[in-house]
């Protein structure tokens, strides 16, 4: 990470160093309609982002908890009375499939487009974006409140399609099943719900770009920029080539569904394939954008609090954007059962593979930062260790799964949901939990109490470990996703998951109380609590940050940097 | 124009190119799968190239829409033919319905690797089929395997090729994406 060393006239910029008149300035708020719903101010909108996370996170991890509970044990047990309780359902076999199909649906893109996106880019990028390049806010201060405030209506048709219906079309909104197998609006809604998402995601992605290139303090080269920025920039990047095939596709989904095109219908001459390509080639780059900037995020915590500088780190800056460039080219090994010729698939294979080595280089180099260093294990780090565990495990399943000729077999078993778990679910929430707690003391200014942030980490650890490694058993022995029921045989395993389920919810009790106790009574946190290994920008700022930073811009160091 | 406005409109630029391509990408598939016999597209042509002292089987499989109501099989359930020489294979449909319906067939070869060999002269699936209720309508198809096959490492193993056909309605609404 960067070494920014500053000049003593940048810290007279903010207030808590005797200038009051410029205190005044520089944290005079608005009141609070114009403050929290006509807001401009970076952090305001990062903060904004942030809850908006947790609300979906609760309800995306609540649909999750049914679906737990459903799987429990073989059979159906709960989906009947679950059915009857919507508008229209009624109880029985097909209502009870359909609305399986509609929590799996909600459960990923809930979890997708609305908690870990809106934490990682909206809520953590919005706030420490800016201030880490010592710049006082986004480029464009009131398109960023366009870009939070289009998630509302976006969520808002999301939650509502199960009333009219609901969307049981998987996250990935596969034609035929899209086109003409599931009529009336829910579909069209949750279509709807990704344009507004898409188009939030691509201003805030224009926003990010112009706000890096252009608003850098002097000093402040592309090749000192912290590693979080770097992840954001990689990210934003993928959101503006990915996130248009997405749109385009969706589009045509909505025209073949209402206006008699068919685009993806054979009778037409149209191909599903087709939808699976556009599908795809957004939704590569899409998983890493869900974890790229919490790579930026846990390269902070782990130089942080083993007091080094990250090792390495022009090589991690670029893995990033290899791991980004290449992650456009092999679109196809999600598709490996649909008729691709023997070479395609040695192509997709291979390709695949090559990612495994800008990651190694990253998994090495925070292992190497580590290795020789002062280290201290508070929660923040406790998380960043934990997400390099899962993100390696996560990994090597997804190497497994890269082989075309393993994925015939395992295609839409519960290994690959087992796979994708552990790379999002733990390696991208893992990577949250760290910035969240990491930050906490410097957006609230109060210290979390780091006894519950431990222990609500421990108990996770485990219950998501027993939530999701019996998962690999159960794809294995081919289990299949997307299906509520199965064989008496697996059993077992799947009680077991949900008991892991649970203890994953209980700890979360700890994570809610924390924030809460904390915010009233955490101790003051101090400008830079993390002590030394702390050296980005946002530490010579006070906790919380003024309302305006950096009113007189901070002058980075032309040192070598001490990578 | 200031230097922030010029990096957003420069951002722009990918954003509109790739909004371009996606849009773009039904007609550029199909050409896509034209040129290089992905999917098992098959080829056309106007005259085969003449025999080649090797045989290849051809089966062939016929489908229809699932409530389109007719009656769609071949008249020989494979065939074995030279490569490179001229075949034809007939088809009969019968509309078992009541009233008329105007069809139109999708095709595909597999194994896929011969999709760029498979080459048609004429073919009853270039055109729309239309049938009047109980009307039976015998439909050729002219073809021959391009003798490039045997030089290719990846499709002169192929012993088999798979003919298929699948019969929509054509809806008035609808038109050819």
């Amino acid at each position: 990470m960067t070494d920014t060393a500053l000049h003593p006239s940048a810290f007279e910029a903010h207030g808590d160093h005797g200038h009051g008149h410029a205190h005044h300035d520089a944290d005079h708020k608005p009141a609070f309609f114009a403050r929290w719903f006509m807001s401009t101010n970076h952090k305001d909108i990062g903060t904004l982002y942030l809850l908006f996370a947790i609300c979906a996170g609760i309800i995306g991890g609540g649909i999750s908890g049914l679906m737990r509970a459903e799987l429990s044990q073989p059979g159906i047990q709960y989906l009947n009375y679950w059915a009857a309780w919507l508008p229209g359902g009624e109880q029985g076999l097909d209502h009870s499939l359909h609305l399986w199909n509609v929590l799996i649906t909600a459960h990923g893109l809930i979890m997708v487009f609305f908690m870990v996106m809106p934490a990682m880019i909206g809520g953590f990028g919005n706030w420490f974006v800016p201030i880490m390049i010592g710049a006082p806010d986004m480029a464009f201060p009131r398109m960023n409140n366009i870009s939070f405030w289009l998630l509302i209506p976006s969520f808002t048709l999301l939650l509502a399609s199960p009333f009219f219906g609901g969307a049981g079309t998987g996250w990935t909104v596969y034609a035929p099943l899209s086109t003409y197998g599931e009529p009336g609006p829910s579909v069209d809604m949750a279509i709807l719900s990704l344009h507004l998402a898409g188009a939030s995601s691509i201003l805030g992605a224009i926003n990010f770009i112009t706000t890096i290139f252009n608003m850098r303090a002097p000093g402040m080269t592309l090749h000192k920029m912290p590693l979080f920025v770097w992840s954001v920039l990689v990210t934003a990047f993928l959101l503006l080539l990915s996130l248009p095939v997405l749109a385009a596709a969706i589009t045509m989904l909505l025209t073949d569904r209402n206006f008699g095109t068919t685009f993806f219908d054979p009778a037409g001459g149209g191909d599903p394939i087709l939808y699976q390509h556009l599908f795809w080639f957004f939704g590569h780059p899409e998983v890493y954008i869900m974890i790229l900037p919490g790579f930026g995020i846990v390269s902070h915590v782990i130089s942080t609090f083993s007091k080094k500088p990250i090792f390495g780190y022009l090589g991690m800056a670029y893995a990033m954007v290899a791991i980004g460039v290449v992650g456009f080219v092999v679109w196809a090994h999600h598709m490996f059962t649909t008729g691709l010729s023997v070479n395609t698939k040695m192509y997709f294979t291979a390709a695949t593979m090559v990612i495994a080595v800008p990651t190694g280089i990253k998994i090495f180099s925070w292992i190497a930062t580590m290795w020789g260093g002062s280290l201290t294990f508070k929660t923040p780090m406790l998380w960043a260790i934990g997400f390099i565990f899962m993100f390696t495990v996560g990994g090597v399943t997804g190497v497994v799964l890269a082989n075309g000729g393993i994925d015939d077999y395992m295609q839409d078993s519960y290994y690959v949901v087992a796979h994708f778990h552990y790379v999002l679910s733990l390696g991208a929430v893992f990577s949250l939990f760290a910035g969240f707690y990491y930050w906490f003391p410097k957006m609230s200014g109060r210290m979390y109490n780091e006894a519950l942030g431990q222990v609500h980490f421990y108990i996770f650890f485990i219950g998501v470990n027993m939530l999701f490694f019996p998962m690999h058993f159960l794809g294995l022995q081919n289990m299949q996703r997307r299906v509520p029921d199965y064989t008496d045989a697996l059993q077992y395993w799947n009680h077991f998951a949900t008991i892991g389920y649970m203890v994953m919810a209980f700890s979360m009790i700890f994570f809610f109380v924390n924030i809460i106790w904390s915010l009233f009574a955490g101790k003051p946190a101090g400008d830079s609590p993390w002590g030394e290994g702390a050296t980005t920008l946002e530490w010579t700022l006070s906790s919380p940050p003024p309302y305006h930073q950096f009113e007189t811009l901070p002058v980075i160091d032309g040192g070598d940097g001490h990578h | 124009m200031s230097p922030k406005l010029r990096t957003a409109l420069l951002a722009m630029i990918p954003l509109v190119f790739m909004t371009g391509l996606a849009s773009a990408s039904v007609p550029l598939y199909r050409m896509f799968c034209q040129a290089t016999g992905l999917n098992g597209t098959t080829q056309r042509a106007n005259a085969a190239p003449g025999a080649v002292d090797h045989t290849i089987r051809i089966d062939f499989d016929t489908n229809v829409a699932p409530h389109m109501g007719w009656k769609f099989v071949p008249e020989s359930p494979s065939d074995t033919v030279d490569v490179g020489a001229r075949d034809m294979a007939f088809f009969t449909a019968t509309n078992t319905t009541d009233h008329t319906i105007t069809g139109s067939a999708t095709f595909n070869v597999t194994p896929y690797q011969v999709g760029k060999y498979f080459t048609k002269i004429q073919c009853f699936c270039f055109t729309q089929q239309t049938l009047k209720p109980g009307e039976t309508a015998r439909m050729p198809v002219i073809f021959f395997v391009d003798p490039k096959i045997l030089a290719d490492p990846d499709a002169n193993d192929v012993q088999t090729i798979t003919l298929s056909y699948t019969f929509y309605p054509v809806d008035s609404t609808k038109t050819k994406g």
